[in-house]
């Protein structure tokens, strides 16, 4: 199995009235080729900024982001629009992703327009076989967005981030303006050209069912920084981050009559500006002690499974009494 | 159910959307009815005339194309529909407020998000400038955002950020109808417990009723008292959450159940409602989910079904319950 991605200490920071805000802080991480790393994290944490700065789409403060081996901070502004090729992304806001006033079909073909290889007949073609791919209609060819429902327009979406056949994409929250039932076809699909084209996808999402249905590793942030890494199964199973654990505890139940047991998460809001060095969950955390204001470290508790909290091996093991 | 209890009523309300050439029949017949203190949910797939219902409601739709062409809305003896503008004015924001499903056009990209909310509060209350500023940090820090953002401005927020703006917003001004059209959409779990949690208060403390639009059924569960399934314009199951979940009915709807990612499993495939829903330009004549369902029949093709009683206040349109 080989690596398509590494990120190695990445940072993004943007500057604010009131200072530097730390949106992304030296994040690591590594996806293998034709796997989906789930990003997950309360609103706000910098799912999306990472994902944007691993594409270089943002400019990164600190930090390597290795596709293939190439260090993609250090190369040329040529070479990089070359790798862009390989690397597409799925924005989150399903309004504004699409241009209101192109059809589909020149929405799906304009990357291979810009790209200058294809002539016009193929470049109709490709367009053709695209459409089928990702199951729109024909009929759809010449439609507008507002004329589609939300399913079909992500179908739109996803079919232009494929035109140039890439293996790599960050598919910024895909599913979660759709429903249910359009959300497992859309799901289903993204897996479908995951096999046939031995895709690696970065998912980032909110919903932890979709997460957990998708991914092959998972990474949980927290303001900026990442608190627990481990296989999919492994996060549901044990989790071991305070934070993820409240996290977990929070998914509302399809079920009238069993009134969840979440872990309400109360206590001072810490803002990524100007953060103080220690746990930034620090001031919302149930076992907040005194080594919880050091910087934290990750450790690898158990095999594959990091976590940053000091107290994460009392908390596994259970010896750990409420601070 | 008395009739005093009730806070808004719709009565066959009919909408439709017309261009040069077609019509759409975004909502068909629909009558639903909103009790004071509770909270209803409307569930459907994207598509279905949810959003259309609230804007009805407000008096928001885009005229042209929309067009109501029947029904009512009632509130305090008085229908909506009816109102002039100014008097339909005072009611929005006032009476009824609105959480609006697509954040991005809902905030003036050029004021910095604190003064949105302020002047939220200054519009519906008398309180200087200084309070209504104070009132405004409170808010943002109630939807989780630290105060000292509130000089930001709308891009500098993540898409989350910017709808718990929105619904600090909306609940600013304390109405008596809250129409939250997929308001946690872009918010993680915690976060979305949070504003539920603040939802919640605000029906206890001031008996708000709520219409709560979402796709996601464990959010109905959790805060729903009734819900209201939604297929092509039409109710096609309405009752008590509990009727609902524990008895659901129409075949769309134990579809929906079905299509649920379940957090109890590993891997698998989702099991989504085979096809698409019927093109609202052409609809179909009888049963509008017949071409979608299993059961259908020749009977199912020919009348359009009734809502027919599942026992208490549940009914169904469909041919199979009797
Ligand atoms: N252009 C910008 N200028 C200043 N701050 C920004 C900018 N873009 C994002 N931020 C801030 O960076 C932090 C992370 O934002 P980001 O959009 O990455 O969050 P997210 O995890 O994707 O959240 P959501 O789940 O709500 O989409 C937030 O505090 C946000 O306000
Ligand atoms: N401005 C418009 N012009 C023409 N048709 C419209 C317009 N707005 C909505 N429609 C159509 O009316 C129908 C109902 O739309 P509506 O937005 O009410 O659905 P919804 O249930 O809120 O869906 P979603 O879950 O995607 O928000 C759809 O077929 C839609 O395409
Ligand atoms: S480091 Fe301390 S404050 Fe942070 S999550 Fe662990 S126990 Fe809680
Ligand atoms: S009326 Fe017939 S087609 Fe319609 S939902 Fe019932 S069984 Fe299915
Ligand atoms: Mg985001
Ligand atoms: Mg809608």
């Amino acid at each position: 199995m080989s690596e398509i991605l590494r990120v190695e200490n990445l940072t993004k920071f943007f500057d604010t009235s009131g200072g530097k805000l730390h949106a992304v802080d030296g994040v690591s991480f590594s996806l293998e080729k034709g796997k989906t790393l789930g990003v997950v994290g309360e609103s706000g944490c910098g799912k999306s900024t990472l994902g944007r700065t691993v594409l270089h789409l943002l400019e990164p403060t600190a930090g390597k982001i290795y596709f293939e081996g190439k260090d993609i901070t250090k190369v040329g502004k040529k070479e990089l629009h070359k790798l862009r090729e390989d690397m597409q992304i799925i924005f989150q806001d399903p309004f504004s992703s699409l241009n209101p006033r192109m059809t589909v079909s020149d929405t799906i073909a304009e990357p291979l327009i810009l790209q200058k290889k294809l002539q016009k007949v193929q470049i109709g073609q490709e367009v053709e076989k695209l459409m089928d791919t990702v199951g729109l209609a024909d009929r759809f060819a010449n439609a507008y967005p507002h004329e589609m429902d939300g399913g079909r327009r992500q179908r739109v979406v996803i079919a232009r981030a494929l035109a140039l056949n890439p293996k790599f994409i960050v598919c910024d929250e895909p599913v979660s303006a759709l429903d249910v039932s359009i959300q497992a076809q859309i799901l289903n699909l993204m897996q479908d050209l995951q096999e046939e084209r031995g895709l690696s996808y970065i998912f980032v999402t909110h919903d932890l069912s979709v997460v957990k249905y998708i991914s092959h590793d998972i990474v949980v942030m927290y303001l900026g920084q990442l608190v627990e890494k481990a296989p999919s199964v492994e996060i549901f199973r044990s989790p071991l981050h305070p934070y993820t654990k409240a996290l977990l505890s929070a998914i509302p139940k399809p079920d009238v009559h069993e009134k969840s047991k979440r872990i309400l998460l109360k206590g001072e809001l810490t803002s990524p500006i100007n953060p103080k060095p220690g746990c930034r969950f620090a001031a919302r955390c149930l076992y907040a002690c005194d080594r919880c204001h050091e910087p934290q470290v990750q450790k690898e508790i158990m095999p594959n499974h990091f976590v940053a909290c000091c107290r994460a091996e009392e908390l596994m093991t259970g010896t750990l009494q409420d601070g | 159910m008395s009739e005093k209890d009730v806070l808004l009523s719709i009565e066959d309300l009919v909408v439709e959307y017309s261009s040069d050439s077609e019509i759409v029949h975004a909502v068909n017949d629909v009558s639903l009815q909103i009790s004071k203190g509770q909270t209803l949910g409307l569930v459907g797939e994207t598509g279905a005339g949810k959003t259309t219902i609230a804007k009805a409601i407000m008096q928001i739709l885009p005229d042209p194309p929309a067009r109501i062409t029947g029904g009512k809305v009632i509130m305090d003896g008085e229908n909506l529909l009816d109102l002039k503008e100014d008097k339909m004015q005072k009611i929005r924001g006032n009476r009824i407020s609105m959480i609006f499903q697509d954040p991005m056009t809902a905030l003036n990209p050029t004021i910095v998000v604190g003064k949105q909310i302020m002047e939220a509060i200054s519009l519906h209350e008398k309180v200087s400038s200084r309070e209504a500023c104070r009132k405004a940090e409170e808010m943002l820090e109630k939807v989780g955002i630290p105060k000292e953002r509130y000089s930001d401005y709308p891009h500098q927020f993540s898409g989350g950020m910017k709808q718990r703006v929105i619904i600090a917003i909306a609940l600013a001004c304390n109405p008596e109808l809250l129409l939250a059209d997929e308001p946690t959409t872009a918010l993680d779990v915690t976060i979305q417990a949070q504003v539920l949690d603040m939802m919640n208060e605000l029906k206890q403390e001031f008996g708000t009723s709520v219409l709560m639009i979402t796709h996601d059924l464990g959010i109905v569960a959790e805060t729903c008292d009734c819900v209201a399934v939604i297929y092509a314009g039409e109710i096609v199951e309405y009752g008590t959450a509990a009727e609902i979940f524990d008895n659901p009915q129409h075949p769309y709807t134990t579809g929906l159940f079905g299509s649920l990612p379940n957090m109890a499993k590993e891997g698998g495939r989702l099991k989504p409602i085979d096809g698409m829903m019927p093109d609202p330009t052409e609809l179909p004549e009888g049963c509008k989910f017949a071409p979608r369902c299993r059961f259908a029949t020749e009977k199912c093709r020919q009348g359009r079904p009734e809502l027919r009683s599942a026992g208490g206040s549940h009914v169904v349109r469909c041919m199979r319950t009797s």
